[in-house]
This record gives C-alpha cells, structure tokens and sequence, in this order.
C-alpha cells in the first residue's frame, strides 16, 4: 500500500477502474455521479485508455457491448434514471454472457425524482435490471476505501463468470470526501477469455456474441446452464460484514451510507445496554442469506435500514423465512435519517420482540 | 492586509468552500462589514449554504442561490452578487466552484474586478490524487485562469487529509506549496491548518491560518 489521498466516492470508482485494468469508459453525465465521468475524461487516456461520452446511456451502455464482445475490461457509469435507459442493454449483456462492470450512484426517485442520495433502485439492481431471467452481480461499497475493493473484485468476479457485475452506491458516498490507499498492484484476476471476437486471424472458427436465439429449445437450455451458474454464485459469492452481532437480540441490516449511519445508532444503542448488531450486506446479489437465516436462531428481530420505501426488507424477511419480526427504518426523496431515528426503530423492535 | 473582494478557486475537493466560510468570519472579527458569495455552479452537495447558520449568526450575509441544496441540477449565480463590486465598504469572499468548468461563473465578473483591489487565492491540497504532485497544478492554473478570464494573485495551502490529518502531513506539506510557488510564481499566502492541530505545533509556522471545520455535520457518519 501506498501513500493516502483525500478523495470522493465517485474518484475512488474511476481510479480503482483504471488500477484494475479498464481502459474502457462509455458514459453520459449526470449528477451525483458525474465526477466518475470526468475524472476517467482526464486519467483515462494518459493511461492508454478510450474515454467517451456517449451521446445518450443507451448508446454508452451499447459501446459497453461492442467492448466486453472484444474480450476488453469495460465500465460505464450513471445515477438512477441513467441506469433504468441503460437496462435494455444490461439484459443484452446478461443474454450474451458479457462481462463488464455497471455503476449506479443512486438519487432520489421515481422519475427524474431529484439529486440527493437514495437506494430506492435496490428492486432493479437485485431483481428486474432489464427484461427476460437475468441476473447482475451487485456489490455495495460502504466507505471510499471499500469503494476500491469492489471495483476490482466486481471486474474479476464479473470474468470469472461471464456476466455484467454492477456497483450499487448512493449519492452520499459518490460525493463525500475519505482519507484511501490505493495497492500498488491491484490483486484483480485475469481469466481467458477464448469467446471473444478478437479476429481469427484465419487460424480459428469466428466466434459470435449474440443474444438472439431462432429455436425455443436451445433457448430454454441456454437460459438453464446459465442458472446453473448463478446458483453456484449463490453458493459460494455472499459477502458481508459483521458488527457488534454475536450476541444481537436486534439484528439490523443496512448497505452502502445507511450502514454507517446504523452503526452510530447500535454503538449508542449499545450504550443503554440494548444488544443490536449489524449484518451489512456487501453483496446485494448474491444476497447474504446464510448469514441471516443463521442469526435467526439467535435474534429477536430484525430492522432494514434502507433510503427507499422498504425494497431490501423483503429479501430479510425471505432469508430469515419470516421467522422473526422485520421493522423498516427508512427516509426517501433525498432525505437521509439520523442515528435517532434508527435508534428509535431499533429500541421499538427489542420492545415488540417482547 | 485584506483586499476589498478575495475569491477563493481550485481543484474541486480542494477544500474552498470551507475556507471561504472561515475566512469570512476572520474578516468579520476584524470588525469588517463581510458577505460571502456562493459562485459555485458545480458542486450539488457540499456548499457554503450548509454554513448559513454559523454565518448569520456572526453578521456574515450569504449571498446564494435560492436552489443551492435542492433538487433543482441549475448552474445559476444570484443577482445579488453584484454588490461586492457595487458597494466599496463591504469585504466579499467568494467561493468559486472545482476545476475550469467551476472558474467559468467568475467570467462574467471578470471586467469589474479592479486590479489591486482583490485577491484570487489558488486552493491547493497536496493530498488530492490529481494534484499530488507541484507540477500536476499547473495544468488547472492554466484551465482555470483560461475558463475565468481573471488571473491567480496567489496561494492557500489547503492541505489535508479530511480527519487523518496530523501535524506531520502539514508540516510536510509546505515544502510542496513552495515548490508550487516557485512554479506558479504566486506567494503562498497562507498555509490553512485545523485549529486543534494548530495549538499543537511546537514551532511558529509563518502564514498560518487556523480554520474550523463546518458544513454538513449531519452527515458526519463513520
């Protein structure tokens, strides 16, 4: 590790990008996200790599296509409504077997919805990013310094399985500012990748990138073998980090800026000797289930503690097969809650475990 | 001695807002009439807005956007800003938004800026990865200066690394603001230390400026 540098969510995505062997960025501004943009516009082609700004994020996500079909390490990268243009070639991605990375820093929603921070797009990310049965690889960084290791585990995980792996963050965490370290030499896999259309050179059969399929029944075989993949993902891909949980009677679970602010609410909770614990998810999908339906045993109740109308609540209350009671403590629109507020939900949620 | 409008530029991340808001309330002690002007047409989140009530509160008058910290995504700068130039008993501080596209709302300002009669203060942080290096700076001298048709006068060295900061890294960061000096040309003019921090140097560092830390406390989340 090397020297450490003051920077935004949005710079730690580029950097660690560039550190973890993309030399491919497509995008289109948009706020809270745009210094991701701008920052690859000035690093990118100093490092031998091809920024551009696209003339719409479907045309960005398309050029992510044209990439990842090439065998090349590519990102590209927007805020919420940016994203929902981009799921149409999400699903192409998945249906071609494509890797490439997606990031999504987060505002408030639906619609053109506002600027300030959210994670009102966990449905989309962890469910329904783009038509037909796919799935994204979504990981969910919780400081500037995680930031870097998700990227580079992102990419790696993403070739490692032939699928397009998306980075979930918020506005707050794009935009605030945290002492990081960068490796001198990013520990980021590098597999083969024999599929891509690199030219034959005459030497070998073309290969075809393509998503489109003539007969149902090599359709349904495609669509089957590539469950068969994600449910290895399943089994071997959940990440998360513990806190102050062993011996949690309320086990909260929060990702990305929400979870920092739980953990002030559990340590103060802590202090007035109510036992609450943290799982926070850092894969959304796969989602960390096993650890959660393992605390079930133990806890009284959960709390999801989540920037959106109760999206990730409903993953809890599956993983723990609704055993245990599941309280939501959330704001939307933009606005963020305080350690209070998820304190409050926290002392509620030990009360009606009763 | 204060000039009549100083305006405070950089790369973004640099820490301008805060050392706009800082400095204005040390004109204020001084027992100066002061308003600070929020020119930032880039940042969405962090603004001299998260400091109005520390503002109002010592006599400072904010002049900002009345969109500054909503939803609405509009580069615009208040009429009212023209007062620093309209009014000569009145010391503003300006804070400028990041990098060449942030100079470009100093522009239209440009032609009423008299010479001798202001300062604009070059906000480097040698702990910001594109500006690490003394010689990295000068390419945002030279966008910045294009993009707001104005000149730097000189230097705050505004180095820190947000809550990991110690008397060490500043110490080991003057070298750098000289090193920025004898390439720009400008004088450092001050060298910008958290106030805690600063009690605690053992030597007397010449151009020091304790400053406090504000803004968005809410979001003080570890």
């Amino acid at each position: 590790m090397g020297e450490k540098f003051l920077m935004k969510g949005n710079e730690a995505l580029g950097e660690a990008a560039i550190l973890a062997g993309c030399r491919n960025f497509f995008g289109y501004p948009i706020t809270p996200q745009t210094e991701l943009a701008a920052y690859m516009a000035k690093k990118l082609p100093k490092a031998g790599g091809t920024f551009l700004q696209a003339e719409s994020e479907i045309a960005a996500i398309n050029m992510v296509y044209g990439a990842a079909s090439a065998g090349q390490r590519v990102m590209t990268s927007s805020s919420s409504p940016g994203v929902s243009l981009k799921s149409e070639g999400m699903s192409y991605l998945a249906g071609s077997d494509l890797p490439a990375l997606i990031v999504n820093v987060q505002r408030g929603g639906p619609g053109l919805g506002g600027i300030q921070p959210a994670q009102s797009d966990y449905f989309q990310a962890t469910h329904g990013p783009g038509h037909g049965d796919f799935r994204l690889l979504v990981f969910a960084p919780s400081t500037v310094q995680e930031v870097v290791d998700t990227v580079f585990l992102a990419f790696e995980k993403a070739d490692e399985y032939r699928m397009p792996a998306m980075i979930l963050a918020d506005g707050i965490l794009g935009q605030m500012m945290e002492p990081v370290e960068f490796p001198e030499h990013a520990q980021v896999k590098q597999f083969d990748k024999p599929w891509a259309t690199t030219g034959t050179q005459g030497k070998r059969k073309k290969n075809i990138i393509n998503s489109l399929f003539l007969q149902p029944d090599e359709l349904e075989i495609i669509n089957l073998k590539r469950f068969e993949r994600y449910q290895k993902i399943v089994e071997n891909e959940q990440r998360w980090e513990e806190f102050m949980v062993d011996d949690a009677e309320v086990v909260v679970v929060a990702y990305g800026a929400s979870a920092r602010i739980a953990k002030n609410a559990i340590r103060s909770a802590r202090e007035k000797g109510i036992k609450a614990g943290l799982i926070r998810p850092i894969s959304l999908w796969p989602f960390p289930e096993k650890v959660l339906r393992e605390k079930a045993k133990t806890a009284k109740a959960f709390v999801s503690v989540e920037l959106s109308m109760g999206q990730m609540i409903n993953d809890v209350r599956l993983a723990i097969e609704c055993s245990r009671p599941v309280y939501l403590c959330n704001r939307v629109g933009g606005m963020v809650m305080t350690p209070d507020e998820v304190e409050a939900v926290i002392v509620k949620a030990q009360g009606g475990a009763k | 001695m204060a000039k009549h409008i100083t305006i405070f530029a950089g790369h973004y991340g640099s820490g301008k807002t805060n050392l706009a808001v800082n400095y204005a309330l040390a004109l204020r002690r001084q027992g100066k009439e002061v308003i600070i002007c929020d020119v930032d047409i880039v940042n969405p989140y962090f603004r001299t807005k998260d400091s109005e009530e520390v503002l109002n509160r010592h006599g400072v008058r904010l002049i900002a956007s009345p969109f500054a910290n909503s939803n609405l995504d509009i580069p615009s700068v208040p009429p009212e800003t023209s007062m620093a130039f309209d009014r000569e008993d009145i010391y503003s501080v300006f804070d400028v938004g990041g990098d060449d596209s942030g100079a470009v709302a100093l522009g239209q300002f440009a032609d009423r800026m008299k010479a001798g009669e202001h300062e604009m203060v070059l906000v480097i942080n040698r702990h910001r990865l594109l500006t690490s290096h003394p010689e990295d700076v000068l390419g945002f001298v030279r966008d910045m200066e294009a993009a707001s048709h104005m000149r730097f006068t000189g230097i705050a060295n505004n180095s820190n690394l947000g809550h990991e900061t110690t008397c060490e890294s500043f110490l080991q960061s003057i070298p750098y603001a000289q090193r920025v000096s004898e390439l720009t040309g400008l004088p450092v003019l001050m060298h910008c230390l958290r106030e805690d921090l600063a009690a605690q140097l053992v030597e007397p560092v010449p151009g020091l400026f304790p400053v406090r830390i504000y803004g968005k406390s809410e979001w003080k989340i570890y």
